[in-house]
């Protein structure tokens, strides 16, 4: 029971750092730029296959490095002369553009790699068992992804923190508009921001692809988990995301973990009996079924009660 | 001049709103008196379009109270202080630009009207809605320009347009925010002589910088300056008041 | 009192001129259009496509009720469309086994309630917020109903979905519906139907202030409506059009399968009724027949024709935003001025380059695929008649040549064009 629960806080802690990773990109995207980038999921899995790609040709540690600059730099070329140009049609049309970008990226990893998983594994010099707890054993890479999460978090803090470009981001998550009446070049920023924002989502894309499955439909996977956790925490706060990320992360990993049902916790009592027949459908069915709804009746949820999610700044 | 006891239009009392730390509005009482054309000038900043916000429901105020006819109005949405008489005009020019001219007003005078969410009515076939469209655009000499997308017209017929909306439901009370703002002269006499045809039978209350047309327009003054009213006086005393000459005015008596 | 109203508004077909014959022409032509075309096109692939065409045309029309009328980007309305099936297939699958007096034409109205039930449960949810959050809740409902199929089994029939047989119920006049040619008619009628009911829909007060409500909300307000109401009003009842759809799909296919209610689903209608044109009420019409026969017709052609519609749509958001329907309608004045012989062969001029690019484009597009797939399937292709070998230069450098020859020389007629265009519609003015 123990050893569950601690694996299922690593896991559910590793998941929620990835999310986050991805999360952090998304929400300073919107902050500054007002786009919901609905192909940030995307980004993240062209990240896992280039990283993919490099890995099988130049190693590992090599396409951690290239792989998301690749991304970053696409990114930047979509803002410059993709998002920009759609601008000034309106958010639908933003909005639109970004839906239609998931399409075609999708379409073109498909016809690249097909649609099969790609066979992205490990890296040798990371394949062993970092410690082993009670009977099961963790692997190391697992460990390495969550060093890295948090080293990329801890970097992102300091840079928003202390750096003057860290400075106009925070200045635009609250206030996106004042931005550009500061003088600041606004359009070099906001083609920063985006490129390194999906670069964040690369970066995920390449740790993660060797332990969640890198394959064409991993976009549409994740994608929409990525905007719950982006509304719960609140638009516009770095911190709402790291806290949504890591609860989802891991509501998501121990709702699998403990496998319970409705007929598990009702037992062989005479409510049973009765409930059984009524909710025939959802009796046998156990939390780890369920699991995928939930993050989307937290998300339908909080835009009932708390539009502002639970540390957000402004109204989405 | 209506009788002083009836109530008036609208009534202020101790209205104040904060925004996090800063008080923009710190304890507003004002009357404004039935068939009354009230003006509130002051120096920008001094808070007259968030005071405009929070008498028409756009904003909650953060204390005191707002009285429409009598009636507390404080923290309603706008659609229902829209319902219950008072109608403004904006600013920016807030209109629908991918309506016709035409549409627009029509669909202004739809609520007044009774025709509410009706999806089973022909719009072109309701009579009395397109004769009041007829009328008020006469009355803002848009007639023939109905057909126009409101985007497309210019920046006077905007303005115009604007007015036209704010008067077409059966509203009695008429907020108007800087309606002569960025006009020529010309255009601005003729937004002058449509302003007093339109507040004929209504109570108007408006925000303005050009004195002229505060002092040809209006029947009472009152003067806005860092949130607060430091005079609320007849034109003519007010053009005589001292604090008001050196807070707004300027040392150039009129 | 004055003359006709002749003021165009965004739902006018063409705005057409005075007078009751012209007002009505525009629908008989559309009846007889509906009534003749089986003979015309009379095979039953034929049938079929168009009666999937009719089936779309209906749900099209109903998201633009949302987008295009109220301006709420909705990313989950196949769960009307879905929802409204299901509640047919089974109600269907009741009636024949209860022997209702229920004849088939009916039972889309079941469509009807479901869509319009539904519309109601999740309007109330949604239509509090606008704008990105509007769009948000419907992407988080939509993956909430796609999810929940997997786990209410009874109801939504897990991975194969539930069946039924259209010919199990009440005849209809001694129609059972069983031959193709008589399901596409009963389609058609309740297209027509939906057309007109639709359109006269965005002619109330209603779809005026939905208009309004559109264009700003924050104005709407101060001219005394609800905004939350109007939206909740018009989600409400595309819900229930989006059901109709989905109960004559139900009808057509004799299946529905959970995966009709998805992301994928929901991502087609908002493909068809922004190509076709958004806020034009025959766009989403033009839109629903388009990419229906392009998703049959390239499906046949090459293996990865979701990329093209993909392109298409991009292309469209980026450049054209109002559609095909809103190109069609910018030439309305040329129209009018009678300069249409003036600006066409400029047109004409853009048009080879561009479809030259546009077969640059598919070379490239189409050489690429079979380059990466070339380990199983070889490496040979075939692209226009001409047979390529992927691994050598050849098709890249041809199809890169087109692509930009194509797409520089049509840049520059069009450049002309656009002269041209200007030139007959101020020209006309002054004539």
């Amino acid at each position: 029971m123990l050893e569950i629960l601690i694996i299922s806080t690593l896991n559910g802690i590793l998941y929620g750092m990835l999310l986050f990773l991805m999360a952090s990109g998304l929400t300073v995207i919107f902050s500054m730029m007002g786009v919901l980038n609905l192909a940030h999921a995307s980004f993240y899995m062209l990240g896992a296959f280039f990283g993919f790609e490099i890995s099988r040709r130049l190693g590992f540690w090599p396409a951690l490095v290239i792989a998301p600059v690749l991304v970053g730099l696409i990114g930047m070329v979509v803002e410059r002369y993709g998002l920009r140009r759609v601008h000034r049609h309106g958010h639908v049309a933003e909005l639109l553009f970004t839906f239609g970008l998931t399409f075609i990226i999708k379409e073109v990893v498909e016809m690249v790699w097909g649609k099969l998983p790609a066979d992205y594994r490990v890296p040798p010099s990371l394949d062993f068992s970092a410690f082993t707890l009670f009977a099961s054993s963790y692997p190391a890479f697992k460990l390495f992804v969550l060093l890295i999460s948090v080293a990329i978090f801890l970097a992102l803090l300091a840079v928003i923190r202390y750096t003057r470009i860290g400075l106009i981001v925070q200045a635009a998550l609250s206030h996106p508009g004042m931005v550009g009446m500061l003088g600041h070049n606004v359009d070099r920023i906001f083609m920063l921001v985006f490129g390194v924002g999906v670069g964040l989502a690369a970066v995920a894309g390449v740790i993660a692809g060797p332990i969640l499955v890198t394959q064409s439909n991993m976009a549409g996977l994740l994608g929409p988990i990525l905007f719950v956790v982006v509304v719960v925490g609140g638009l516009g706060s770095l911190g709402g995301a790291l806290v949504a990320s890591l609860l989802i992360g891991l509501v998501q990993t121990f709702a699998v973990a403990f496998n319970v049902s409705l007929a598990d916790l009702f037992g062989n009592s005479a409510a049973a009996a009765v409930l059984s027949v009524w909710l025939s459908d959802i009796w046998r069915v156990t939390v780890a079924q369920v699991a995928p709804i939930l993050p989307y009746l937290l998300l339908v949820l909080i835009l009932i009660f708390r539009p502002r999610g639970l540390m957000g700044t402004r109204d989405t | 001049m209506s009788d002083a006891a009836a109530a008036p239009a609208i009534e202020l009392a101790g209205l104040r709103k904060s925004f996090g730390a800063m008080e923009i509005i710190r304890g507003v009482d004002l009357a404004v008196r039935e068939g009354e054309r009230h003006a509130i000038i002051g120096p920008n900043g001094a808070g007259k379009s968030t005071l405009f916000h929070l008498i028409s429901g756009h904003y909650r105020p953060s204390g005191g109270t707002i009285r429409l006819h009598g009636e507390d109005i404080a923290g309603m949405p706008p659609q229902l202080i829209n319902r219950r008489g008072l109608s403004r005009s904006f600013q920016v020019t807030n209109i629908f630009p991918r309506l016709s001219v035409w549409e627009n007003v029509r669909c202004a005078t739809l609520w007044a009207l009774g025709y509410r969410y009706s999806f089973w009515r022909d719009v072109d076939g309701l009579e009395d809605a397109n004769r009041r469209t007829e009328e008020i655009l006469a009355e803002i000499d848009l007639l023939d320009r109905r057909r126009t997308p409101a985007g497309v017209l210019t920046y006077g017929e905007q303005r115009a347009l604007e007015i036209g909306l704010t008067i077409a439901g059966n509203a009695d009370v008429l907020l108007l925010d800087e309606p002569t703002a960025g006009m020529s002269h010309a255009e601005t006499e003729r937004m002058v002589a449509l302003i007093r045809e339109v507040s004929e039978k209504r109570t108007l209350l408006m925000i303005e910088h050009d004195m002229r047309v505060v002092f040809d327009l209006a029947d009472h003054i009152s003067v806005l300056v860092y949130g607060g009213i430091i005079a609320s006086d007849t034109p003519e005393r007010i053009k005589a008041n001292a604090a008001v000459q050196q807070a707004y005015l300027g040392t150039e008596a009129a | 009192m004055s003359e006709a109203r002749t003021v165009t508004h965004p739902g006018s077909p063409a705005g057409i001129g005075p007078g009751v014959f012209a007002r009505y022409a525009v629908w008989i032509a559309l009846a007889a259009i509906l009534l003749l075309l089986p003979y015309v096109f009379s095979s039953r692939l034929a049938l079929s496509t168009m009666s999937l065409m009719g089936t779309m045309i209906v749900f099209a029309l109903s998201y633009n009720m949302l987008l295009g009328q109220a301006g709420l980007l909705s990313f989950g309305h196949a769960v009307f469309f879905g929802l409204g099936g299901f509640f047919t297939v089974h109600l269907l699958n009741m009636a024949g086994a209860g022997g209702w007096p229920v004849p088939l034409p009916l039972f889309p109205v079941i469509g009807a309630l479901g869509g319009l039930f539904f519309g109601v449960l999740f309007g109330a949810i949604s239509t509090r917020r606008a704008g990105t959050a509007f769009a948000m809740i419907t992407l988080g409902i939509g993956e909430l109903v796609a999810s929940s199929a997997l786990i209410l089994r009874r109801f939504f029939g897990g991975e194969e979905g539930i069946t039924t047989d259209r010919t199990d119920v009440l005849a209809f006049f001694g129609y059972s519906f069983g031959p193709q040619l008589q399901v596409y008619y009963l389609i058609a009628a309740w297209c027509f139907v939906c057309i007109a009911l639709m359109y006269a829909i965005t002619r109330t007060p209603f779809g005026r202030i939905c208009n309004a409500v559109r264009d700003n909300p924050q104005r709407a307000a101060f001219i005394g409506y609800d905004t939350s109401a109007v939206r909740f009003i018009a989600f409400s009842l595309s819900g229930l059009f989006a059901g109709v759809a989905g109960g004559l799909s139900a009808i057509n296919f004799e299946i529905m399968n959970a995966a009709q209610m998805g992301a994928a689903e929901s991502g087609t209608v908002i493909l068809m009724t922004y190509i076709g044109g958004v806020g034009n009420f025959a766009g989403p019409i033009i839109g629903a027949i388009l990419v229906t026969w392009l998703q049959l017709m390239l499906s046949d052609a090459t293996k990865i024709w979701p990329l093209y519609v993909g392109l298409l749509f991009i292309g469209m958001v980026m450049f054209a935003p109002g559609g095909i329907a809103g190109l069609l309608a910018t030439q309305a004045p040329v129209l009018a001025a009678r300069k249409l012989h003036r600006v066409l062969p400029y047109y004409l001029l853009a048009l080879v380059p561009g479809i030259v690019a546009v077969i640059g484009l598919s070379v490239l597009i189409e050489t690429a695929h079979q380059f990466s797939i070339r380990a199983s399937y070889g490496s040979e292709l075939t692209l226009y008649s001409v047979p390529f070998d992927v691994t050598s230069p050849l098709p890249w450098l041809a199809g890169l040549i087109l692509a930009a020859a194509g797409t520089w020389l049509f840049l520059r007629a069009a450049r002309l064009a656009r002269d041209a265009y200007d030139d007959a519609v101020s020209g006309g003015r002054e004539a």
